[in-house]
């Protein structure tokens, strides 16, 4: 115990990285995730075919890959790019996929009807979308998309194998420093951790129980 | 319609249906599940695609998808057997968000349309409430009223009643018979004969896809022509 509050400047400095990865990652996730997701309820046959494509390529690359895509191969290509903006990437491409997923289930998940019903009082497509598919799924949504923000969450560590000093990599610095005690400096790190995940479990059991009473 | 067919597959679910229903004329159509009736009714605004054949409505052809279906249907009224009400919204949202978003009506004026209607169909009390805390019969006559709301040309009723407790659906047939005796022009799937026989203007009999019969109410259930349709009244009437 008193290893870890010896060293809590550093965990604070590493948790910080890891509360900015996943604050950026997390909206750049559910931008490019939302816009992928309009893609594959649309209309358009080849917009549908162009967000499945995405998310399949997307979420069935590992992580890491993903990561060395972004930071080895983009500079590379003459694309220089500072390691936290290449987790930033990284990170939000890869959990988008999940993202748009989560909000398919959800637009998938409102009935047929609800649809149906708006087209017969002549709402267009886009006003059915906007006006009552989308305000139905999000709450469908979000237990789902919370969960995705967990997984979020612990994935930011993969930034730590990248030059990042997020709350991972911290680890790793002291569990050298001090080679006697690495089982409570992990056990510090978990932590750290849990103290994200663990008000994000919360906030999804609220929505749920919230969601419930009004079905 | 003119020479309507639609295939479910191979499946040929509608038979080269022929029907003209004039305004402010009651149509009813019976017959047995899965003879197309509500296909036939649904067709009428395009939530189910024909595969041959045409449709108007007031003279006017109905559009494919687009801007002009989405007006078209605007004009023809859907009562449907699940009420489908928003159940996001409350009722009295339900009935006034398409005045607002497709007729551009002002709030305040769609706000006092809408409890009109609803004093009307007899669920004024409820009007914030959600529609999930109505009863069925509640919120099919919400269903009405929103239909209402848009004053359609025809309206069409696709089962309003099947979804109902027995006590319920007398509750919407009231709401139902007034608005023929009102003038609407009405088509009307249902398995209720009392309503058929006292509010109908004609009565279409359907089978495997096919309209096997149309007549007045009193002679299609007194005298009727087919062997199908005596065969049907007989199951249904014994009972």
């Amino acid at each position: 115990m008193g290893v870890i509050i010896e060293n809590l400047p550093t965990y604070w400095e590493g948790f910080r990285t890891t509360l900015l990865l996943l604050l950026v990652g997390g909206l750049g996730a559910s931008v490019i995730g939302g816009l992928v997701a309009l893609l594959r309820i649309s209309p358009i046959g080849s917009l549908r075919a162009l967000g499945a494509i995405y998310t399949e390529v997307v979420r069935n690359t590992p992580l890491t890959l993903v990561f060395f895509f972004v930071i080895v191969v983009l500079p590379a290509l003459q694309l220089g790019i500072d390691s936290l903006y290449g987790a930033f990437i990284a990170l939000s491409v890869y959990t988008s996929a999940f993202v748009a997923e989560a909000i398919r289930s959800g637009i998938n998940g409102v009935p047929i009807g609800q649809a149906e019903a708006a087209r017969s009082v002549g709402l267009t497509f886009g006003q059915t979308v906007v006006s009552v598919v989308l305000p139905q799924a999000m709450r469908m949504v979000v237990p789902p998309l919370i969960n995705v923000f967990i997984a979020l969450t612990k994935n930011t560590s993969v930034a730590g194998g990248f030059i990042v000093f997020e709350l991972f990599a911290a680890s790793k610095v002291l569990a050298n420093a001090n080679g006697d005690k690495v089982v409570p400096i992990l056990l510090g790190v978990a932590a750290f951790y849990l103290l994200v995940t663990i008000p994000l479990g919360m906030i999804a059991g609220r929505i749920e129980r919230k969601v419930a009473v009004l079905r | 319609m003119v020479g309507v067919n639609k295939f479910f597959g191979d499946h040929q679910v509608l038979k080269d249906i022929n029907l003209d229903v004039h305004k402010g004329e009651v149509v009813v159509i019976i017959g047995p599940s899965g003879s197309g009736k509500s296909t036939l009714c649904r067709s009428i605004n395009r939530l189910e695609t024909i595969t041959s054949g045409e449709i108007y409505i007031d003279g006017v052809k109905l559009p494919e998808e687009g801007k002009e279906l989405a007006k078209l249907r605007s004009d023809v009224g859907m009562v449907f057997q699940s009420f489908n009400l928003f159940s996001h919204k409350t009722v009295l949202e339900n009935v006034t968000l398409a005045p607002i978003k497709v007729r551009k009506t002002s709030k305040e004026e769609a706000n006092k349309r809408a409890m009109q209607l609803l004093e009307r169909v007899g669920v004024a009390a409820h009007a914030n409430k959600m529609p999930a805390q109505l009863s069925g019969g509640q919120q099919q006559r919400v269903a009405i009223a929103r239909t209402l709301a848009m004053d359609p040309k025809v309206i069409l009723l696709d089962e309003p009643t099947s979804a109902l407790d027995p006590e319920m659906i007398k509750e919407v047939l009231d709401v139902m018979v007034e608005l023929a005796k009102g003038g609407m022009t009405m088509i009307v799937v249902t398995h209720e004969m009392g309503f058929a026989r006292s509010a109908g203007d004609r009565v279409v009999f359907m089978s495997e896809g096919l309209i096997v019969e149309e007549a007045d109410p009193d002679e299609f259930f007194t005298n009727p022509q087919t062997d199908r349709a005596k065969d049907f009244l007989s199951k249904i009437l014994t009972r």
